[in-house]
């Protein structure tokens, strides 16, 4: 009996090293292209043009970083990605708030305030999800242009708002649907109203929820490379479109370690952001999928 | 006019009806029950008079005031739900407080409301938590403190107690009934627990398929149920109900149907024979209760002229305070109520008592109580 339960046991420290070892190899598979740019970001061109791209740097230096965040030629100026960067912030910021927010009160009038054809509405709402980006490209344009905000930060937001409103009433719904609408009676009897009932006592709820919503929001807006392509000018470019023209200049000489350096900065937010508010993530994704 | 006045409301759901003309009132400091079987409307009344459901037709009235048209808050009506529905982003103390705030109370009075109330139902210790850190009986209390505060002019209860364990159930109960005695407040309580109902109430609306099938006092609904629905709602273990012969002769007007071991058994009627007259010769159905029905040696025997009966004992079921046995009247079973020792064995035979005033005469075509 003693022995068979030491087999038992031994085994399954075999099987578990081994699990280990194939997820930790994994794991260095999925970094390894990440580790490539952060070694090559501090390492001199000359050492990259030798061809020791996976080594590490014999001579340790910043310089590359410096470059791509103040003074890297990007297009015809040589600003470096810093002004794209707060472009970026300047559409993220009200982006990801508004579609969030608005998201949120789609979800409650159309779980709590129940009116006729609002399940076609929601229907509508959800195929905005489906409709691939080039497809909108010419009519948004349109859209952009006749309201005057054609080339700006403020017609990006609308950009993505417009856009995102479809995946934030998705979440919303979903999430309010278990919400026991007693509470709603409950609120309307102690004399609240519509937009109080939503501040006071749904807004305040939906921790969990929210934090999908902006993690998804944030993380497509800036990550949005077609849209910002599309519809800013040279003063409301966004990081990735930056980040383009830095890599894709055609003229001088190409310094990679200035790019891979611009292209951890572009992706550094959105790591941010997951680091920060990912375990939240996964409970809000499935405390809004139990029922839908 | 009655303090809260209900008149021939009917309630539609596109072409559904499911309230049909329900007519009803409550005087100042009344209790009033609306007991009945899911389904049967309660929930939806006590909802329209809340506010949260409109009226199809007819009309609602408080203090004389009609409220068919006033927004919920502005009732003066309080309500308790099933759920509780405690707001679960605030403290109990910002949970009984919010309705004031909503209303405008300044900042001092609703402090000293709310202390008053937590005061009155033991709460004060949980003021600071949040409802999830509450264990049923105390959500139960905060939701009780959040209408209470409101010194609202009715008071709404949907089912309160059927979230609680059994136990507790009994305890909340016994204190709702001390609150109302002690608040002199007017409350409409729904609840489908006739226990309930009977244990609470001043006035009972017993409901089914969204009509009122009977509207009494506990002891009116209990001693005389005016149709079997009623009959066999109200009562644990419900009515016994049997078909009858009713016959008649010199010596009066008689109930008759056979018993367990093939003998004619006839109950006196007398009681409601004038009514019972024209269905001379014609079958009825019987109804009694199972204390009516009882040992020989049992303590309310000596009252009024009971009746023999020898019969086969079907089951035997001690209950701690009773012992429920049955026999066989008309083909069907039939409970009776023996004392907690009463020493009886399946299917051997033993003498019942049975009191024929307490015997229930009903229409078996309409339903209808006779009499």
């Amino acid at each position: 009996m003693a022995a068979t339960m030491e087999t038992a046991i031994q085994t399954g420290r075999v099987a578990r090293t081994l699990i280990y070892l194939v997820l930790l190899l994994f794991a260095l598979f999925y970094l390894l292209p990440f580790g490539v740019m952060l070694v090559n970001s501090v390492k001199p061109l000359s050492e990259i043009r030798e061809g020791n791209m996976i080594a590490f740097p014999e001579v340790w230096t910043i310089e590359p970083w410096l470059a791509a965040w103040s003074y890297a030629q990007i297009g015809v100026e040589p600003t470096g990605l810093k002004p794209y960067f707060w472009n970026s912030i300047k559409m993220v910021v009200p982006a990801v708030a508004i579609s969030t927010l608005l998201g949120a009160l789609n979800g409650y009038v159309l779980t709590k305030w129940r009116f006729k054809g609002d399940t076609i509405l929601f229907g509508f709402m959800l195929f905005a999800c489906f409709i691939p980006f080039q497809i909108v490209l010419i009519p948004m344009a349109r859209i952009l242009g006749l309201a005057g905000i054609a080339g700006s930060t403020y017609g990006l937001v609308l950009v993505h708002v417009v856009y995102g409103i479809g995946f934030t009433t998705l979440y919303f719904k979903n999430y309010y649907q278990v919400f026991p609408t007693e509470l709603i009676r409950a609120a309307q009897i102690d004399g609240a109203g519509f937009f109080r009932i939503f501040w006071r006592i749904l807004l305040p709820s939906s921790g969990p929820i929210i934090v999908v919503s902006v993690i998804w929001q944030f993380t497509n807006i800036w990550n949005d490379f077609l849209f910002g392509a599309s519809f800013a000018d040279q003063d409301s470019q966004p990081m990735t479109v930056a980040l383009n023209n830095l890599v894709s200049s055609s003229t001088g000489v190409k310094e990679y370690n200035v790019h891979f350096a611009g292209a951890i900065m572009a992706a550094m937010p959105t790591l941010l952001v997951y680091v920060v508010a990912g375990r939240y993530f996964v409970r809000g994704l499935m405390a809004g999928s139990v029922k839908g | 006019m009655s303090f809260l006045a209900i008149e021939k409301v009917s309630k539609n759901y596109g072409t559904v009806r499911v309230l049909h003309e329900i007519s009803l009132a409550a005087e100042e400091g009344e209790f009033l029950v609306l007991v009945g079987p899911s389904g049967c409307g309660k929930s939806t009344l006590l909802n329209m008079i809340a506010g949260l459901e409109s009226i199809t037709e007819g009309q609602i009235s408080i203090q004389g005031r009609i409220v068919n048209d006033v927004h919920p808050s502005k009732r003066n009506i309080a309500m308790v739900f099933q759920s509780y529905a405690l707001y679960p982003n605030m403290t109990v103390a910002q949970n009984i407080t919010f309705g004031l705030e909503m209303h405008g109370v300044p900042r001092t009075e609703r402090q000293k409301a709310m202390e008053d109330v937590a005061k009155l139902l033991q709460i004060e210790a949980l003021l600071d938590r949040r409802p999830r850190q509450l264990s049923g009986g105390q959500r139960q209390r905060v939701a009780m403190g959040r209408a209470l505060v409101r010194n609202p002019d009715v008071f709404l209860f949907d089912e309160p107690l059927s979230n609680l364990d059994a136990k507790l159930r009994v305890d909340m109960r016994t204190e709702i009934k001390k609150l109302h005695q002690s608040l002199g407040a007017t409350i409409v309580y729904v609840t489908h627990d006739q226990i309930e109902a009977m244990t609470l109430s001043t006035r009972i609306a017993v409901m089914n398929d969204g009509r009122i099938q009977q509207l009494g006092t506990p002891r009116e609904v209990y001693d005389a149920p005016s149709n079997l629905f009623v009959a066999t709602f109200m009562g644990s273990p419900s009515m016994n109900l049997f078909p009858a012969k009713v016959v008649s002769d010199a010596d009066g007007i008689f109930a008759q149907a056979e018993n367990g071991l093939g003998e004619t058994v006839r109950i006196s009627m007398s009681h409601v024979g004038e009514a019972l007259k024209k269905y001379d010769g014609t079958e009825v159905t019987v109804g009694v209760r199972p204390e009516a029905v009882t040992d020989p040696e049992g303590v309310e025997t000596a009252e009024s002229g009971e009746m023999r009966m020898r019969d086969l004992v079907g089951v035997v079921e001690p209950a701690g305070a009773d012992t429920f046995v049955t026999c066989t009247i008309g083909g069907s079973e039939c409970v009776a109520r023996f004392r907690a020792d009463a020493d009886l064995r399946a299917n051997e035979v033993a003498e019942f008592a049975i009191r024929p005033d307490k015997v229930i005469p009903f229409d078996t075509a309409s339903g209808n109580r006779i009499g």
